[in-house]
């Protein structure tokens, strides 16, 4: 029997990195097929070159027994493959049938939008594949859930008989999670096969008929789901034994440090992204806060490092009160900030090393002169001692931060935000996107920081995260911390619960 | 004695429908162009080397419709420039823009110089008909504001209907905005972003160039040097004004539009020396940024959209 | 004995290696704006060949006027002075990622603020009155700058448009004054001579090149030392680089930006102050053929940075010159001047046109 994709000795390099390494892969039909491996193990690019966003350097694709050239999305689509992005690719102001016939419109007249026959259409993929939405609404307005479904529905529109989902779980709740698994059992019923590109394991052993293993570029290994356990796939993984959980000393937690009481904040669009959050954190410890994206979370953290105004509230930095001061002055006063974006809000990327390394204290002694004049002679023995204290790989002090990659990136923020011996840390994602052991230093250099005084806050999307540091965890949900306990005395499926707006305080 | 009938007539309204036209194309082919995500400031340079086009067609042919055809394809192959420089080759789109604005300048100065002789303005040509609508020019007072014009006028909304449509209710419009606002999402639907923006940018050079044979043909018959004075840039504000939604243009168009006729009204006048009077559309134009920026979000992301 | 001379052979070679690095570097650095130049050269004799000229004719007459004789070269520089001064200041507002295009607009303010200056206050020392009235330019084309500046920082009005438009208003304005209330009697739309005081003294007759230009040079030295040692430099170029980066580093966006608008008008506005000071002596209407056009073009052709826009600006400055003397001796229109000035920032805007075409043309190692 034929199998529906087969792709044989694909080979594809970046600049810095060989993303896949002669990769054989072979998907049957009707089958849900894991594709497992870490951040950066070339899941994603392989599954772009199936989907025709890149051109392998070497290899062959063969779809239904015949060999192909998928030079871009349309061929893919033809070929009845679809994809479902980690980062949606829906047009925000558009409605969701519009977004589901981008490319594909009915057309009558010979000219204008068939909206009449467009959404009797798409209601007819949403009963098949028991996926309900509002089709007329923007699709801005919906929650991420659903968002995804109508990534589906988009791709099931065009045709695809082989869905390809990217990490989909990673900006769900548990329970969309669970919803998002009914519905892939729907596709497999009614003839589909899907491809389930993820790097949690529970999950992929959950939904998957087969998993394939990727690791530093090259396949580990095919493993039938029912055939292998837990600690046999993180083996495959990381090539090690890993520790499912991290063990940290206690400490002795001293005074509050940071208090916010009451915060409210509005985000981008206008609309109530803080909805009264209050809780404190005390020197000598980590609270992390757990959630699904998209809570009040980003807005929490900006709110706290005065990038955003807030509209009600108070936040009291030990006895002062900082909610109308500026950034600049948190700064001084102890507050340092790991952002969740690191290109964007972390770094400066066409400065060098040395001058990212300063941003924040670049007007004051010692890296000015009398607050005017730059003293390079000590920004440079600043920089030159973080470099080694951080081990951060880089050539020079003179070279642009854009040339590093995205661990010694982070490496950089970490060290000029910690290295100003702050009171307290706001990590935002502190690991997103970083390899192995990038995110171990991260998270061994967050205990360290505790363990000399500093009060956390630990913003994470990683669940796993939050267990393995926090000292107390708190869940947000809908702009409202809604819980906070004790590690020892709760459960993930707690917290999984909490994260959904299952429970309250 | 001045009477404040020689000032507000329905003259004045007549005059300000046309001073409107040419932001109106202008203004609505700047919204093609933004909504596809590419930003054209060089509607201006556009606008002119159009007006110039236009005038020296219908001096070699003796006919300004083809004089008008010729603005329009002149448009259009500055805006391909402008197109090729931002698009392909990933160039900074306001210098890019303002390139062919000190172009247009200096080439219609130039080549009026190398035409007629003289840098400063052409000879009169034959310009447009005045062209009355049977029924309507009979209507007293409307009838006298929209009943007889250049065609060119009653084109304008015709334009403005045409872009709602296209833009709103065709798939090659829903393709545009999703072009603008995600490029990537567009480009994964199976959409060709690049040829997109191409042709948006190619049509807001037409539109440009229409709005300039308009300035050139329809109003003076001749060209002179600099004759679009800063109107490409109050069409961007009046896109801004309208929200980039083209009957919101059009509307902001014919404010502006009437800012014009009024201050060319005060100059005829003598009520205020001329130089004053002439920065009435400047400072409406900063006035109307200052107060109407504030809610208004361009629709669309600009970025240069480079694939990997 | 072998030993040391291997060495030092070595240590000879390894220099000699860095040098030539040093050198393919820099010239990669220029060769685009280089490129740019010849090509729009190019594309300038193929309009020139089309519309009847000769190409080599007016060329060669173009380096005759601008470099011939002590005229020639007064003029150029006097040309140039202008130039230096919009050019630095769209560097400085470009630095802070704000694109000034009204420095036309705030050169003519400063100008005609500091005509007033010279004008009154006549038999002041010539040490005060000169320094005041180029502060009273300054200041002028200060807050020329101001207004765009608080537009968008309060309201976020794009300053590409605001900027655009209050260069009309400037020139309207200026315009009304000097036909006017300021108005010198005569035919010409110019005010009276400002007092002998006031004046800028010449430095080389008997061209007009004033000590304007040495202003200049001393503000290209200025703009640089601010923009790369000064903390305050540091904050411009990190707003224009990544303000959200910036914000969160403590930087204030709002008064970063404002900040260099105004300084930016500042330093159009003491061009203006200079070429009224030191080259016409009093203020004539539309004095300025479009030093604030000029000014951008030479900012990308000097490749954004301080000491590029001086060579470019006089390059400007001769073809401005040379374009004077090419145009009375061979009848091409000036205006083939501003087309080149335009092709050169057409080709500069596109950097990747040049890589393509060197790519295509076979010089790759300079391409990357």
């Amino acid at each position: 029997m034929t199998s529906a994709v087969e792709m044989k000795g694909i080979t594809k390099s970046f600049p810095s990195v060989v993303a896949n390494d002669k990769i054989d892969f072979v998907l049957e039909k009707g089958e849900v097929h894991g594709l497992l491996g870490e951040n950066g193990a070339g899941k994603t690019v392989l599954m772009s070159i199936l989907y025709g966003l890149y051109r392998p350097d070497e290899g062959q694709i063969f779809v239904n027994g015949s060999e192909v050239e998928i030079d871009c999305p349309s061929t893919a689509i033809k070929l009845g493959i679809g994809m479902v992005h980690q980062h949606f690719m829906v047009v925000p102001s558009l409605t969701v049938v519009e977004n589901i016939i981008l490319g594909r419109e009915p057309i009558k007249y010979k000219l204008l939008l068939d909206m009449n026959k467009t959404l009797s259409d798409v209601k007819d993929f949403c009963e098949r594949y028991k996926l309900e939405v509002d089709l007329k609404a923007p699709i801005h307005t919906l929650p991420v859930g659903v968002q995804q479904r109508v990534e589906i529905l988009k791709a099931l529109y065009r045709g695809a008989d082989i869905l390809i989902l990217d990490e989909p779980t990673s900006v769900l709740t548990p329970q969309e999670a669970e919803e998002l698994f009914k519905a892939i059992r729907v596709l497999k019923e009614q003839g589909k096969t899907v491809i389930f590109i993820s790097h949690k394991l529970r999950e992929v052993l959950a939904i998957c008929d087969r998993i394939t293993v990727l690791r530093r570029g090259k396949v580990v290994g095919t493993v039938k789901a029912n055939e292998t356990d837990l600690s046999e796939l993180a083996v495959m993984m990381v090539g090690r034994k890993v520790v499912f959980t991290c063990r940290k000393k206690q400490v002795e937690t001293k005074e509050v440090v940071l208090k916010v009481e009451n915060l409210k904040a509005i985000d981008d669009r206008g609309l109530p992204a803080l909805k009264g959050v209050t809780f404190e954190v005390r020197s000598f410890e980590i609270l992390g806060i757990a959630g699904v994206e998209g809570n009040g979370q980003t807005e929490l953290v900006e709110t706290i490092a005065g990038l955003r105004k807030a509209a009600e509230g108070k936040i009291i930095l030990e006895s002062i009160d900082i909610t109308r001061a500026p950034p600049g002055k948190r700064i001084e006063l102890g507050i340092s900030h790991v952002p969740e974006d690191r290109h964007k809000r972390g770094l400066i990327l066409d400065f060098s090393v040395m001058e990212n390394l300063i941003l924040g204290s670049h007007n004051k002694p010692p890296f000015t002169i009398g607050r005017i004049r730059l003293n390079f002679e000590a920004a440079s023995h600043h920089a030159r001692r973080l470099i080694k204290d951080f081990f951060i790989k880089t050539p020079d002090t003179d070279t642009s931060v854009r040339h590093l990659s995205g661990g010694t990136q982070q490496r950089v923020i970490v060290a000029r935000e910690f290295s100003r011996k702050p009171k307290v840390i706001i990590a935002s994602q502190p690991t997103r996107g970083l390899d192995v052991g990038a995110t171990e230093y991260v998270r061994q250099k967050l205990v360290e920081m505790r363990d000399q005084g500093c009060a956390v806050l630990l913003i994470s999307a990683d669940l796993d995260e939050i267990w393995a540091l926090s000292d107390r965890i708190a869940v947000m949900y809908e702009g409202e911390i809604v819980a906070i306990r004790d590690p020892e005395k709760t459960s993930e499926q707690e917290i999984g619960l909490l994260m959904a707006g299952g429970k309250h305080d | 004695m001045v009477e404040f009938l020689d000032l507000i007539n329905v003259g004045l309204f007549a005059a300000a429908l046309r001073m409107a036209t040419p932001l109106a194309f202008g203004s609505l082919g700047g919204i093609f162009s933004e909504r596809a995500g590419v930003i054209n400031i060089g509607l201006e340079g556009m606008m002119l080397t159009g007006a110039f086009a236009g005038v020296a067609a219908s001096y070699f042919s003796g006919s300004p419709w083809f004089g008008v055809l010729v603005a329009v394809l002149v448009g259009g192959l500055l805006g391909l420039l402008h197109a090729l420089i931002t698009v392909k080759f990933v160039g900074d789109q306001v210098v890019s823009g303002t390139g062919i604005n000190i172009f247009a300048l200096g080439f219609t100065a130039y080549m009026s110089q190398v035409i007629w002789g003289s840098r400063g303005a052409s000879e009169s040509v034959q310009g447009l008909p005045v062209v009355p609508i049977p029924l309507v020019k009979d209507i007293p007072i409307i009838g006298e504001i929209l009943g007889a014009h250049t065609p060119l006028v009653y084109l304008m909304p015709i334009v403005a209907v045409l872009s709602y449509i296209v833009l709103f209710k065709t798939p090659i419009g829903l393709r545009i905005r999703a072009v603008g606002e995600h490029p990537a999402a567009a480009d994964t639907a199976g959409i060709n972003v690049f040829k997109t923006k191409y042709l948006c940018v190619v049509v807001s050079g037409m539109l440009a160039g229409l709005g300039g044979a308009f300035l050139s043909l329809g109003h003076l018959n001749l060209f002179a040097w600099g004759m679009t004075g800063g109107r490409g840039f109050i069409a961007i504000a009046a896109m801004i004004l309208g929200k980039w939604k083209p009957f919101g243009a059009l509307g902001a168009s014919v404010l502006f539009g009437f800012a014009d006729a009024f201050q060319m009204r005060l100059q005829a006048l003598g009520l205020l020396p001329s130089q004053i009077i002439l920065t009435i559309p400047y400072i409406l134009t900063v006035a109307v940024l200052a107060g109407v920026v504030r809610r208004a979000i361009p629709p669309s992301n600009y970025k240069p959209y480079v694939k990997e | 004995m072998t030993e040391k001379l291997s060495r030092l052979s070595l240590e000879t070679r390894e220099l000699f290696r860095r040098f030539l690095a040093e050198l393919k570097l820099a010239l990669r650095r220029i060769l685009p704006q280089i490129i740019a130049i010849l090509i729009a050269f190019l594309a300038g004799a193929i309009m020139l060949l089309v519309t009847g000229y000769s190409p080599l004719e007016a060329y060669g007459a173009l380096v005759i006027g601008a470099f011939g004789d002590v005229n020639g070269i007064g003029q150029t520089f006097t040309q140039a002075t202008p130039i230096i001064f919009t050019a630095l200041a769209f560097i400085f507002a470009f630095k802070c990622g704000l694109f000034n295009i009204g420095a036309e607009g705030q050169l003519l303010v400063g100008g005609f603020v500091a005509a007033l200056v010279g004008i009154s206050f006549d038999g002041m020392p010539t040490f005060i009155h000169v320094p005041m009235a180029l502060l009273a330019g300054a200041v002028g084309g200060g807050l020329w700058g101001f207004i765009p500046a608080i537009l968008k920082a309060k309201l976020g009005a794009h300053e590409v448009i605001t900027t655009m438009m209050l260069s009309y208003v400037a020139l309207y304005v200026t315009g009304y004054m000097v036909n006017y209330p300021f108005k010198a009697p005569g035919w010409v739309a110019q005010t009276v001579q400002i007092a002998p005081s006031a004046e800028l003294p010449r430095i080389l007759p008997p061209t007009q090149l004033s000590a304007s230009i040495i202003i200049a040079v001393i503000l290209v030295g200025l703009v640089h030392y601010t923009l790369q040692k000064m903390s305050f430099g540091y904050e411009v170029r990190a707003i224009g680089l990544n303000p959200a980066a910036a914000e969160s580093g403590g930087i204030s966006i709002k008064r970063g930006i404002i900040l260099a608008l105004v300084i930016s008008g500042t330093i159009a506005g003491l061009g203006g102050a200079g070429e009224v000071l030191g080259v016409h002596l009093r203020f004539i209407e539309n004095f300025s053929p479009g030093y604030g056009w000029d000014g951008l073009a030479v900012a990308l052709v000097g490749g954004l940075n301080p000491g590029g826009a001086l060579l470019a600006a006089v390059l400007f400055g001769a073809l401005r010159s040379g374009g004077m003397g090419m145009s009375r001796a061979t009848g091409v229109p000036l205006d083939i001047v501003t087309i080149l000035q335009a092709l050169v920032i057409l080709f500069v805007a596109a950097p990747m046109v040049i890589r393509y075409i060197l790519k295509k043309g076979g010089f790759k190692w300079l391409s990357s």
